[in-house]
């Protein structure tokens, strides 16, 4: 698994030039550097990302994305892995 | 539940801060964190400054100097009051109630009502609702509310989560009978089911102090609290509050058919920057109608954010002229109220220091 993500998905997404995705992985990247979120399927089990950085995250997500996710969604689940981020996303990005 | 309020208002306020003013970054170097982690979170959540007390100050030490400063410049007399609530989760003392450590360290008369409320975040609004019922009694003519924690001393300095947002203050409202204005419309919610989601365990006959639960423990994630210390599951009041105060204020708004624009000011309880801006956006609210400054530069005061907020960001408004606002507390218990009042004129309203 690769950011929550089978091995033949995260190609499939690069391979698509899925952008969003990489962007998520690099604002992720940039929160906690040090964390390996590319041998990760529960960026929240695995310890990777606590509660203050789900608030982080959702605030570069904002910025970056120009959008403003919803407080009653900022649950753990929804950062659970690059899909579950990616999902909250297109809810939220304009058509 | 909905409740209606008339022919009451509030008629003054002042807020009292700790002159002893501490920056997130005189601070940082205390949390086992990367600093650039903490710089990021620093500007999401609005960590800036903070103010807490210096040494073994206590809630009565604050109110009694707020009150002296009172009776000093002539705005309350003292023996002008005839009720004193006292509203905070920092007494003290177990027992006596700190409302009777305030009335006997000022020398106050007996014929006054002293009651103490132990309420957090939400305390402002219930303190008023408190006031309001005892001015129904006609021997109560005025009510002096009191909101003040000190809670800086029941935070570890070494808790990242909550040490640099905590900030402790007072405020002082009068609370008195008015003319009929408009009707005071407010709600209330509590829930003692999710009562662990911010407490401190340890202090009362639960638990009681001792060496053992004045030891620091890791919480897995680089912050360290003893069972003497406040601790809040985060993400779950966050939870709460996104999924709770939104619609409050929404059938606050319904049920007294007022229309959003019709408001001056929403003036919430204080947490944290990042909290407020995502309530402003599923209320639809523009920024500028919900001052959000007073926890970068005062800290979080739990049931004195309302206050400060309005004697920082409104005091030269309120005293001129009358202000539609909406109030909004949250937080221990589970608590969370609203409240849709005419604030102003007042016949003051100042913050001061406490040296």
């Amino acid at each position: 698994m690769a950011f929550g993500l089978t091995v033949s998905q995260t190609a499939s997404w690069f391979a698509a030039g899925e952008h969003k995705l990489e962007t998520v992985a690099n604002v992720l990247q940039s929160i906690r550097p040090e964390a390996d979120f590319s041998s990760s399927s529960n960026f929240i089990s695995d310890g990777l990302l606590d509660s203050f950085d789900i608030v982080t995250l959702v605030s570069e997500l904002d910025r970056t994305f120009n959008v403003s996710i919803p407080g009653i969604e900022i649950v753990p689940e929804n950062f659970s892995s690059i899909p579950a981020i990616e999902i909250l996303l297109q809810k939220h990005l304009p058509q | 539940m909905n409740l209606l309020f008339r022919n009451r208002k509030i008629s003054g306020l002042l807020a009292i801060v700790p002159e002893n003013q501490r920056t997130f970054e005189e601070e940082m170097d205390q949390f086992d964190f990367p600093k650039a982690r903490s710089l990021k979170l620093k500007r999401v959540m609005g960590y800036d400054r903070h103010r807490v007390v210096k040494g073994e100050v206590c809630a009565s030490d604050f109110a009694c100097y707020g009150l002296d400063r009172l009776f000093q410049e002539g705005l309350l007399a003292r023996d002008g009051f005839d009720a004193m609530v006292v509203v905070t989760q920092s007494p003290d003392y177990l027992m006596p109630p700190t409302s009777f450590v305030i009335q006997g360290q000022l020398e106050l008369r007996e014929d006054i009502f002293c009651l103490d409320i132990n309420q957090g975040c939400a305390g402002f609004i219930v303190g008023l609702f408190q006031s309001f019922l005892m001015l129904d009694q006609p021997s109560i003519s005025r009510v002096v509310l009191i909101n003040v924690d000190v809670l800086s001393r029941k935070v570890s300095p070494k808790d990242r989560n909550s040490y640099p947002l905590i900030g402790d203050a007072c405020s002082i409202a009068i609370i008195e009978r008015g003319e009929e204005i408009s009707p005071i419309y407010a709600n209330l919610k509590m829930d003692g089911r999710r009562r662990e989601a911010l407490m401190i365990p340890a202090g009362g006959l639960r638990l009681p102090a001792s060496s053992a639960t004045a030891v620091l423990e890791s919480d897995g994630d680089h912050n360290y609290r003893a069972l003497d210390h406040l601790r809040m599951n985060g993400l779950g009041v966050f939870n709460f509050v996104q999924s709770e105060v939104p619609p409050m204020i929404q059938d606050l708004l319904r049920s007294s058919d007022t229309p959003l624009q019709e408001l001056d000011y929403f003036l919430m309880h204080q947490p944290n920057r990042f909290m407020l801006q995502k309530i402003a956006d599923a209320l639809q609210l523009p920024y500028e109608k919900m001052p959000s400054n007073v926890v970068e530069k005062y800290g979080n005061s739990s049931g004195v954010t309302i206050p400060i907020a309005i004697a920082d960001n409104l005091r030269t408004q309120v005293v001129r002229q009358g202000l539609k606002c909406c109030l909004a507390g949250f937080g221990v218990g589970l608590t969370w109220a609203s409240m849709l009042i005419q604030l102003g004129p007042l016949n003051f309203c100042d913050l001061i220091e406490y040296p």
